[in-house]
């Protein structure tokens, strides 16, 4: 079980977290002047990184607040998490 | 006969082929093999990083089955159980395919009613299917409990009977062997590593840790691996890989002659010739490559067991594993070329290809050779854009 530590109550056991996948998409300004193209790339298509990956966690038995972090998917190795309104750290 | 016709011969790569299939597991074999066979295209490599077939072809569960609900679905997966049927007759090998039927529980109201709508739609299919009421699931798999004061209480099944099992490892053997023995050249740890890139950016072959390997076409299986590949050519596919993982318990007597599957807990389970409970879990939620996933989900999955099968109480757990499953947001694969001249794709079978493995290397091996594959035309990449889905999550029972 991976241990994750929530930005906001410090490292707690994964069954706390709900997993959101990748961080720091964007919903299209004005949707309905995006092509198909641009739609499908919003909604369907990800990035998918065997390394360091920049994800959200939602510490959904806890504190209930979500988070980021950059975590190594080619060994599941957290290397950080930060709030929302902070840059990931160096 | 001599060990040349009993297995594949190793091979050296050769400077260039017509098509070369970068991905060793199930389904780079079988469309190599049926590239060879129904195509007579013979200039054929199949670049391997690791061994032979010891991805996710070595790491599943080896359900069969092709009770999906989608027409689109039901053709590829159907077709695919029709070529398991004739399958140890035509590679002349022992798969240990064995049709024992699949159970699909449902457990609440919704799963009847998606369940009996699935019979249904597999009948007008001429997929084989039928709908169990509890007492029949008792009857058909005498250990299953079917008391109604349990957490998740068996309210009836839908059963494949065509439907079963094969030993996988003996499944990639034999298709790598006819393969070989027709010509193809199987190359072992030898991983790609860059993409050879022509006029216009076309893909004109790989770059491997054993050289350079040109080709007409590149045909992409690497299954987990396939975002990392794609990645070398600045193509983002609507795959994720996740950790899958399951496990074996110690060996019993005869206790379990059917597969039971159910959605709603992350269970399926049969029992392998040799003795052992296999069963499988749900995906771990996040993203990772390194084979092994979190011990929780295991946990959760013995607990439902243990309620399901109250005999089970008394097995003990031998060894849990991963394999790394790539995911489409549909829970259906992609196959098909890809915006690259020269360069094919297949890939997001997730959680179930193994059935399919096949359909899968007919339909691909097809498409490569003569440009149009009928089975394969609703899979390509281009329904993320058209928005015309086969949405496979809920409506196949468990995508395994
Ligand atoms: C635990 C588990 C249980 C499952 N249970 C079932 C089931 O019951 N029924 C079912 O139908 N399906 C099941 N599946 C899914 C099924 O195993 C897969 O969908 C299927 O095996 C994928 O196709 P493949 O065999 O070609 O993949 P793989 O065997 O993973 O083949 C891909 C190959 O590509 C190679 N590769 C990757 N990168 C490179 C590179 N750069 N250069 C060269 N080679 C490379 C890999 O080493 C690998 O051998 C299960 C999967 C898992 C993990
Ligand atoms: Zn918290």
């Amino acid at each position: 079980m991976l241990l994750i530590r929530c930005p906001w109550c410090g490292p707690r056991d994964e069954i706390e977290f709900r997993y959101g996948g990748q961080a720091g998409l964007t919903y299209p300004p004005d949707p309905e002047a995006v092509s198909d193209e641009e739609w499908a790339d919003y909604l369907f298509m990800r990035d998918n990184p065997k390394g360091p990956f920049r994800e959200r966690w939602f510490h959904a038995a806890g504190c209930r607040r979500w988070f980021n972090a950059v975590r190594d998917t080619a060994t599941h190795r957290f290397i950080s998490t930060y709030r929302l309104d902070e840059e990931p750290p160096a | 006969m001599d060990e040349r016709t009993r297995y594949w011969r190793p091979a050296e790569p050769k400077p260039s082929y017509d098509v070369v299939i970068v991905g060793g597991g199930g389904h780079g074999l079988s469309t190599a093999y049926y590239l060879a066979k129904n195509h007579g295209i013979t200039d054929v490599c199949v670049v391997e990083k690791g061994w032979l077939a010891g991805g996710n072809m070595a790491r599943n569960t080896t359900i069969i089955r092709s009770n999906y609900l989608w027409d689109e679905s039901a053709a590829i997966y159907e077709h695919s159980l029709k070529l398991w049927e004739g399958l140890e007759d035509e590679l002349g090998a022992d798969l240990q395919f064995s049709q024992r039927g699949v159970m699909n529980l449902a457990h609440d109201l919704g799963d009847v009613r998606s369940s009996v709508r699935r019979v249904e739609a597999n009948r007008l299919n001429g997929v084989d299917a039928e709908w169990l009421t509890s007492e029949d699931v008792q009857a058909f798999c005498p250990i299953v409990n079917i008391s109604p004061d349990v957490r998740y209480p068996v309210l009836g099944a839908t059963l494949q009977r065509r439907g079963g099992v094969a030993r996988h490892d003996k499944v990639a053997w034999a298709y790598a062997t006819a393969a070989s023995n027709l010509g193809v050249d199987i190359v072992e740890h030898s991983e790609v590593t860059a993409f050879v890139r022509g006029a216009g950016g076309r893909v004109e072959g790989v770059e491997t840790t054993q050289g350079t390997i040109r080709a007409n076409t590149t045909a992409l299986v690497a299954a987990g691996h396939t975002s990392v590949l794609a990645a070398m050519v600045g193509l983002r596919l609507p795959l994720q890989s996740h950790p899958l993982q399951a496990l074996v318990s110690a060996l019993y007597e005869p206790i379990l002659d059917c597969v039971v599957m159910s959605n709603a807990v992350h269970v399926y389970v049969s029992q392998a010739d040799k003795g052992e409970l296999v069963m499988g879990a749900g995906i771990d939620a996040y993203n990772g490559y390194a084979q092994r996933g979190s011990f929780h989900v295991i946990e959760h999955q013995m607990a439902a067991a243990l309620e399901l099968f109250p005999v089970f109480e008394h097995a003990s757990l031998l060894r849990t594993w991963a394999g790394i499953v790539d995911v489409c947001p549909d829970a259906s694969p992609i196959v098909g070329p890809t915006p690259i001249d020269g360069l094919y794709l297949n890939c997001g079978w997730g959680t179930g290809g193994f059935k399919a493995t096949p359909g899968s290397g007919w339909a691909f091996a097809e498409l490569i050779a003569t440009g149009a594959s009928e089975l394969a035309r609703p899979y390509e990449l281009e329904r993320f854009t058209t928005g015309a889905l086969i949405d496979e999550h809920g409506a196949a029972a468990v995508a395994h």
